[in-house]
């Protein structure tokens, strides 16, 4: 049961491929046509030096006026065997990174179209690696299938014709022995496909840990914790080199083994080759009959060559369960489900007019612990919601169902808006197009990201088409347009990975300016100053007020000052609205709002 | 290349015994031709069948003896190659945690990271390899050069004329494509890179609609790879024709000059199957060869990426022992005498001519713009980066005069990235201090405000943290890295801007903890609000780097203008 599973999962992967490799039909026939000439002609020149050698049998008995045909038929075979492999190879090369090219590319398009939880819940490292280094592996492995295992197979079974026409016998005896070695070969990679798995698994965790020490090395460093981190390398290093000896020393074993049975097999053909050439007695006698020496070292230079594609073959086979793995490993990314697709008849929202509203909504992460819980909220047009309330509260819950990262358990989420025909709607967000609901919101959160780039393309993400004097009107606004002014080469200073020598204030100045810029209908502003100094920040919320002037605007803060304008104030607590109402009437109401807030300028009374 | 092979060293007997036991393999098969030639010269022409068996029970015999050399040659090459890697990913491991601060700003991590794994993954995979079959081709090459001698040396010479230009084509393409092949991994990094930032930055992405351009951006990069991939593959697909072409065309002369040896009367039949033969045999290990170099070509690539890694010389070195390991009580905590950084690559001074001196058990508040050089002031009490003027004193000495060990046991930082690490909560705590007991560590959950989120997690200590911390909030993470740094009972407490995520009442509760624990450590609190900084000793407020204002909170309040603006901003209500 167990074993016909994973048989069909390997089935479906291979399926898989094979749906990559259509669209180059047309090279691989290429491919296949310029690996059978070469085979095809590989095999005829043994035929010929054969034919030679009986030409020379003893002095005096030299036939040079043959010989000199068959060698210049010999030497233009091999002009033309080289050459038809040359192309191949080169076909075999084209096809191989196009694939793999192709497959890098669905594997991305999936990323930017997974659900968050996904991204959520796996390790950076883990899904880097199945792009990355499975990809790689698996093109290696692709690239020797296409090389080896066609021509391969064409040259055993060339191989049996040719021979057929030398020696009916002999060719029966090789045929009768033969499959042994292709039962081994096949036996040791059932054996070490799990090997490889393993292997794979173990490599994976090994890559995540990589990647955790690395970003993480600063704090590492801090506490001299490099001996700890090491001993825990150590131990994963150690773990993933007993599993690779073993995958690599097992699967080793095929070369061996199938060599073995082909030695036996040339010695076999020597031994009974050169008794037919002596002539064998009685009826069997026939079918060994009519061998001259020349033939007989055909038939050993095939015997000889002939192992070489069982080898190859069970060496391809080898690489391609390990390629294979690799393969299971992206596919298991590819065919992640994707977002619900935006529904055909989604509306695109032209206009919003800024009303949002949360009826009975419910949402958690995790089935077990339930975190929102029948939340009804209404938010006219152009009002400022502040929320409040303690850490993990689920401030930023709210923001993730309001932008649809998450969808809600239940209950809804609708936006009003104008859709393109100017229809004015109030629709469920599942019934809008991402792209548009995610544009009515400009959005700046506490973990700020910028991609390796320019200054200049980082802050341009919102608005591609912006010009320069836009960009530094709005960086202006958001008061980094004098430490940009002061880098390097300005706005075109190119910033590393995660903003590199930035401080976290100066990346948030610089996301904040991203949104500056765009002007979006609507505003999230998730914990957006809490890394900026409060007196850039009130220089800031000035800009942030003639912003917010008219747009709904979503604001997360733990700054009560920044708070104290709202129009409401939600006061959160696990989960729940505990308190609404603005600033004045939660401070008369004397709860939980009005202990923050007395907290909060606690040190001002002392 | 040596720096990185001497990581076989473990494996001395490994890495001698597998070629050695290829070479018996290749050596027994190099007699085979031998036995066929007599089959043919003395079985055959003479008729003698009994001969004829006993050469094919020699075959046979040399079939066993070659199955055992080469497993145990196989798992020779296994063990040493996976050891190999294993030590060598130990030991750039250790090497990447032992670089300074500025050198892991210029590297960048995705670097890093491929080196370490598929960097790593391709040396293993030409060592087994070179282990395997590397050496085994020479051996069948210039031993059935050899063996043509003993049969003929005149026709011998064709080996002689074929073999130096095999090698010719062998290197000469193996030369061209190291180089190509080391782009290829500089253009993998990129991608993922690329693939990493999409990760991280999944929200902003879809918030601001770019899943289109980075899908842009990453196929213009995964074309870009795959267009080198196929420029280097044009080379090494020259290989395999080449050689096929420069042994075949030896055959023909082999054959044309056989038949006039055998005319003069010089040569056997057999003889010239035999030669014949061993020119195969080259033919059919040079195949194995050139598919070989494409590997061993890739490993060498990976190894020039590994070896500049290895060799690195940290921009920062520490001594191998501190000056003094005794402290003084009475001396100052932290001095700064004058003290400059600017960061390597940098245009300008991030900060310049600091000077304060803090007395043990006092607490000193930093505060300033942001990108006023706050971080950069306290970066350099443990010394993740070197001042590049003037002299930073820690309890009396230089903190160059430190170990690295001596001089951070001291510090407990908490950086302004809260950054936690998989596993559960107790092993991060750990990380701070690998002998605290439960109750230490529960103390320091309390101490900063984390203990009551931490006991409601399933599992309370032993709560799994994923990578990155991301099954927690951003204040929840920030606590848990405060708790860590006061698990170690430091003597210097250093809090960069590590209330940012914390609302305020929890913010007030952390700093009334820290006031008042008992080993009462020298406190630097790096801070944006006023109020985190209100009952500090002393502040110093920066400016563009520069130190703008020193002193007490009410002395400031009445000299310093802009430390006045920062202050009257959070409460306004002061101002009368």
């Amino acid at each position: 049961m167990i074993m016909s599973k994973k048989h069909s999962i390997k089935k479906g992967t291979v399926k898989k491929i094979f749906k990559y490799i259509k669209g180059y039909r047309l090279l691989l026939l290429s491919s296949l046509l310029m690996g059978s000439i070469c085979v095809a002609l590989s095999l005829y020149i043994p035929m010929l030096i054969g034919d030679t050698i009986d030409c020379i049998v003893a002095p005096k008995n030299v036939d040079f006026e043959r010989i000199a045909t068959l060698l210049v038929t010999a030497g233009i075979s091999v002009g033309i065997a080289a050459f038809a492999q040359w192309v191949m190879n080169i076909v075999n090369n084209k096809i191989t990174y196009n694939v793999i090219r192709d497959i890098r590319k669905d594997a991305f398009n999936k990323i930017e179209k997974l659900p968050l939880s996904y991204i959520d819940t796996h390790p950076t490292g883990e899904t880097v690696s199945r792009i990355i280094s499975d990809a790689d592996q698996f093109a290696e492995g692709l690239l020797m299938g296409f090389s080896q295992f066609f021509t391969g197979i064409l040259t055993i079974l060339g191989t049996l014709v040719f021979m057929l026409s030398i020696s009916p016998g002999i060719t029966v005896l090789v045929v009768i022995l033969t499959p042994i070695s292709l039962f081994v070969a096949a036996f040791i990679a059932k054996n070490t496909h799990d090997m490889f798995k393993q292997r794979a698994e173990t490599n994976a965790e090994q890559t995540s840990f990589i990647d955790e020490s690395i970003t993480g090395q600063t704090v590492i460093a801090a506490f001299g914790n490099q001996d700890e981190k090491q001993a825990k390398f150590d131990e994963i290093n150690e773990r993933l080199r007993k599993c690779s000896v073993r995958a690599i020393f097992f699967s080793a074993l095929t070369n061996p083994c199938t060599r073995f049975v082909n030695s036996l097999v040339y010695a076999a053909v020597a031994l009974v080759g050169a008794l037919s050439v002596i002539g064998i007695d009685g009826n069997i006698g026939i079918l060994f009959s009519g061998i001259t020496v020349g033939n007989l070292s055909t038939l050993l230079s095939y015997a000889n060559q002939y192992t070489k594609p069982f080898n190859e073959i069970s060496g391809v086979i080898t690489e391609l369960q390990n390629s294979l793995t690799c393969a299971e490993r992206i596919f298991y990314l590819i065919d992640q489900e994707p977002e619900v697709p935006d529904a055909s008849d989604a509306d695109v929202i032209a206009e919003p007019d800024g009303r949002v509203l949360l009826s009975d909504v419910s949402f958690s992460y995790t089935p077990e612990r339930p975190l929102i819980k029948n939340l009804d909220l209404d938010v006219s047009s152009g009002k400022k919601i502040a929320i409040v309330g303690p850490t993990g509260c689920g401030k930023t819950t709210l923001i993730n169902l309001i932008m649809r990262f998450y969808d809600v358990c239940g209950g809804s989420v609708s936006v009003g808006f104008k859709n393109e025909n100017g229809e004015e709607k109030l629709s469920d967000i599942r019934n809008v197009t991402r792209h548009s609901l995610r544009s009515c919101y400009g959005m700046v959160l506490q973990e700020t990201w910028l991609k390796r780039g320019t200054i200049r393309e980082n802050l341009l993400i919102g608005k591609p088409d912006a010009t320069d004097e836009e960009l530094i009107t709005a960086a202006k606004a958001a008061h980094a347009h004098s430490f940009i002014k002061r880098l390097p080469k300005g706005y075109d200073t190119v910033i590393g990975e995660d903003g590199g020598n930035l401080s976290q204030g100066q990346k948030q100045l610089l996301c904040i300016t991203r949104v500056m810029l765009c002007l979006s209908p609507m505003l999230i502003l998730d914990e957006a100053t809490s890394s900026i100094d409060t007196r850039t920040e009130q220089k800031i919320q000035s800009a942030f007020a003639s912003l917010m002037e008219g747009r709904t605007s979503f604001i997360v803060a733990h700054r009560l000052s920044t708070i104290r304008e709202a129009d409401t104030i939600l006061v959160m607590k696990d989960g729940n609205v505990i308190e609404m109402g603005d600033h004045a009437s939660l401070m008369e109401l004397g709860g939980f709002y009005s202990k923050l807030y007395a907290t909060g300028s606690a040190s001002l009374t002392e | 290349m040596k720096r990185i092979l001497k990581y076989l060293g473990n494996y001395k007997k490994e890495s001698f015994l597998a070629p050695l036991f290829k070479l018996l393999e290749a050596s027994f098969e190099l007699i085979v031709p031998l036995i066929i030639a007599s089959i043919i010269d003395n079985g055959i022409k003479g008729g003698d069948k009994a001969l004829i068996f006993r050469c094919f029970a020699y075959l046979a015999a040399l079939a066993v003896i070659g199955i055992i050399c080469a497993v145990v040659a196989q798992y020779y090459a296994a063990k040493a190659a996976v050891g190999f890697s294993t030590e060598l990913k130990s030991s750039l491991f250790g090497k990447i945690q032992s670089l300074s601060f500025s050198d892991f700003d210029t590297l960048g991590n995705s670097t890093m990271i491929t080196r370490m794994t598929s960097d790593v993954g391709l040396i293993q995979n030409a060592i087994n390899l070179v282990l395997r079959l590397f050496l085994r081709a020479p051996v069948i090459v210039f031993g059935a050069m050899i063996m043509a001698f003993t049969v003929d040396a005149s026709a011998a010479i064709t080996f002689v004329v074929v073999i130096p230009l095999l090698s010719v084509v062998v290197f000469g393409i193996m030369f061209l494509t190291v180089p190509l092949y080391k782009k290829v991994q500089e253009r993998l990094d990129k991608l993922l890179g690329i693939t990493r930032e999409n990760l991280n930055g999944a929200r902003v992405i879809r918030a601001f609609c770019q899943e289109e351009r980075e899908v842009d951006r990453f196929n213009t990069s995964n074309n870009e790879l795959s267009v080198m991939q196929r420029v280097v593959g044009r080379f090494s697909a020259l290989t395999n024709p080449v050689t096929f072409l420069l042994i075949n065309s030896a055959i023909i002369a082999l054959i044309y000059i056989g038949a006039l040896r055998v005319e003069s009367e010089y040569l056997t039949q057999g003889q010239v199957i035999a030669l014949y033969n061993y020119m195969s045999q080259i033919l059919v290990e040079l195949i194995k060869l050139a598919n070989l170099i494409v590997t061993v070509t890739k490993g060498i690539a990976s190894a020039k990426r590994i070896d500049a890694v290895m060799t690195l010389v940290p921009s920062m070195s520490f001594p191998t022992k501190s000056a003094s390991a005794d402290e003084n009580t009475s001396l100052p905590a932290v001095i700064f005498d004058n003290v400059s950084l600017t960061y390597k690559n940098a245009g300008d001074a991030s900060i310049s001519n600091i000077s304060f001196t803090a007395r043990q058990g006092e607490t000193i508040g930093i505060i300033g713009g942001t990108g006023s050089g706050k971080s950069s002031v306290v970066n350099l009490i443990p010394r993740f980066y070197d001042a590049t003027e003037g002299k930073v004193t820690v309890f009396g000495n230089d903190v160059k005069d430190y170990t690295a060990e001596d001089l951070r046991s001291k510090i407990g930082v908490v950086p302004q990235h809260a950054k936690l690490f998989k596993g559960t909560i107790r092993d991060n705590l750990k990380m701070g201090n690998s002998q605290a007991s439960d109750d230490e560590i529960t103390e320091a959950l309390r101490n900063a405000q984390a203990l009551d989120f931490v006991m409601s997690k399933p599992g309370g200590l032993d709560f799994m943290i994923e990578p990155g911390g991301r099954n927690l909030s951003g204040g929840q993470r920030q606590r848990l890295t405060v708790a860590r740094a006061l698990v170690r009972e430091p003597k210097i407490l250093i809090l960069d801007d590590s209330s940012s995520a914390l609302d305020y009442s929890t913010d007030a509760e952390l700093r009334k903890a820290i006031a008042s624990l008992d080993y009462n450590p020298t406190t630097f609190i790096v801070s944006q609000r006023a109020s985190s900084v209100l009952h500090a000793d002393r502040i110093i407020v920066l400016e563009d780097g520069e130190c703008v204002g020193y002193g007490t909170p009410a002395e400031l309040l009445k000299t310093c203008e802009i430390y006045r603006e920062i202050y009257f901003c959070q409460f306004p209500d002061a101002k009368v």
